[in-house]
């Protein structure tokens, strides 16, 4: 794999970095949402730009991976533009936007609407992964919490919710318990996507560059939203159809469109919406797809 | 009857210092121990050691647990001290910012044991806060204010009904009266010693304060230097001292 006639190691880092990085994935996979210390590297990018997630990615490519990058389900915008192009140029893989035809999709902040297969592999980057920092600011107790499946401290987050606005308001970054065990910060990703990665059959990865922290959900694993007994969890989404494809179930991003008040909702993954379009459907202020 | 707690020859050293030594005395079912000493004699250090927030070098702290019966806090397992620390014991701190969660309103400081013991009913939690925030004499109100909005006395009741929601045998409490001017302090005093009574707990009150002890404690222990100098019934000991140090003690305290 090493062709010391390119300027760069196959996807930019050098294979010992990767072989770290592996490790520390495998052990990951081993005890779901447990998170594993690795040793993170400086990227090309700064912090909270996907550090995590790239060195994730990096060290799961092969030359015969196809990669998909979105960032808040859209694969047109910088941070997924940027990413994508640094793939291309570091490790020369073939990229798409089509979910399906993804074997790697590095993600920010959403999961795509399409089921994923056992053949893809989900990466996750995530700011901060520890779910219980705000409560618990001492990293040395929170790690004790987690060894002693300590949690309740989780659920008063959810209490004071309810207490302040009358049900769980938590709409990203909702806690989730993996397998029975681990209570995992499932990166900010709207609550609306919680479901969506119990008993996925897809390995979903999860890369902290800045907190030097990598966890996994392995695939067909189960995974619980937490909640109340008399406040269950409910995954919330705008009331309204994507105005460009007509969806009733996928997420959605409200745009505003001028100065006076007027917006739309748009489905936030772009693939999917633009998959229905090609397909015929059409939503309030759409075209056909054979106009566009 | 068996002790609640037997300690035996508790030793805890800080290099060459020393933190307290040999403390050896039982606690029964029901009864209010107050240690009282003079700044540095080691009362904190014997509390913190028997509470478990910190491991003594020699010694055995003997507990009377519900399921299993006598067992040696220092040799069990952290998660099982843990679990004792949350559900059988409680402690209250000397500054209640150490005890409560300064973010999080009064109704969750006060469900954040029940929810630690399992409890998932969002109204049964909040009723029960509601409750207890009624005991300490905190208005209902309040419930989904933070403990930052609270004067000093509301924020140390505030931390006892924490501590006592879950029902504990024991509670370990580190001048609990301290810091608060004195007609609050008398109201806390009323308060605790109602509910010590009512609930028929075991305290165990470190202070320096002697009205303190003499209201609340049943016995009482005089530390100097790390080490028990005298130790009987609180009226016995305050009115007839005879080590030499709880004789200067006494004689310190000023009369208005």
């Amino acid at each position: 794999m090493t062709d010391m006639s390119q300027d760069y190691n196959f996807a930019y880092l050098d294979e010992q970095t990767k072989r770290m990085i592996r490790r520390a994935l495998l052990k990951a996979v081993a005890i779901p949402g447990y998170q594993v210390p690795f040793a993170s590297r400086e990227m090309p990018m700064p912090y909270g730009w996907g550090t995590g997630g790239v060195q994730v990615t990096a060290a799961c490519l092969t030359p015969e991976d196809r990669l998909k990058v979105i960032d808040q389900g859209a694969d047109d915008t910088t941070n997924a533009v940027s990413i994508r192009k640094f793939f291309e140029r570091t490790a020369d893989v073939a990229v798409t936007e089509a979910t399906s035809e993804a074997s790697i999709i590095q993600t920010r902040h959403r999961i795509p609407e399409q089921a994923l297969s056992e053949e893809q592999i989900l990466v996750y980057q995530v700011p901060i992964p520890e779910p219980l920092r705000f409560l618990e600011p001492r990293e040395s107790e929170t790690r004790k919490m987690h060894a002693l499946e300590e949690y309740g401290l989780m659920h008063v987050k959810l209490y004071e919710d309810i207490a302040k606005n009358g049900h769980i308001a938590t709409a990203f970054a909702y806690p989730v318990k993996v397998e029975g065990r681990y209570v995992m910060d499932p990166s900010p990703i709207p609550k609306f996507d919680n479901p969506k990665m119990d008993d996925c059959p897809a390995l979903q990865l999860f890369g902290a560059g800045r907190e030097q922290r990598i966890y996994a959900v392995p695939p067909f694993t189960k995974v619980v939203s937490l909640d109340f007994e008399d406040h269950p969890f409910e995954a919330g989404r705008a009331a309204h159809d994507c105005a460009l494809c007509g969806a009733g179930d996928s997420y959605l991003d409200e745009v505003i469109i001028d100065d006076e008040g007027g917006r739309m909702f748009v489905c936030s993954d772009t693939d999917h919406c633009r998959t229905r379009r090609e397909a015929g459907h059409t939503g309030a202020l759409g075209v056909p797809e054979a106009f566009a | 009857m068996t002790p609640l707690l037997e300690v035996r020859d508790l030793t805890k050293r800080y290099g060459p210092r020393i933190g307290c030594a040999d403390v050896t005395f039982e606690l029964w079912p029901g009864e209010v121990l107050g240690i009282v000493g003079e700044s540095g004699s080691g009362k904190s250090t014997l509390l913190s050691c028997l509470a478990g927030h910190l491991a003594p070098d020699t010694g055995s702290v003997v507990y009377d647990t519900r399921a299993n019966g006598a067992r040696d806090t220092l040799t069990m397992s952290e998660p099982e001290r843990r679990m004792l620390g949350r559900t059988d014991w409680a402690f209250v701190h000397q500054n209640p910012r150490d005890g409560l969660r300064m973010n999080v309103s009064a109704g969750g400081n006060v469900g954040e044991r029940l929810m630690a013991v399992g409890a998932r009913h969002y109204g049964n939690i909040r009723a029960t806060a509601s409750d207890w925030l009624g005991r300490v004499e905190i208005a209902d109100e309040r419930i989904d204010d933070r403990p930052s909005a609270f004067s000093g006395g509301m924020q140390q009741r505030l931390q006892i009904a924490r501590n006592l929601v879950t029902g504990p045998r024991l509670v370990f409490m580190d001048e609990p009266t301290g810091g608060l001017d004195v007609s609050v302090q008398a109201r806390l005093l009323d308060l605790i010693r109602a509910l010590v009574r009512d609930l028929g707990l075991s305290a165990i009150i470190v202070t320096h304060d002697l009205a303190v002890v003499r209201l609340l404690a049943d016995r009482l222990m005089v530390m100097k230097s790390g080490r028990v100098v005298e130790e009987g019934l609180t009226d016995q000991v305050l009115d007839d001292p005879q080590h030499a140090y709880t004789q200067l003690l006494v004689s310190s305290v000023l009369h208005v």
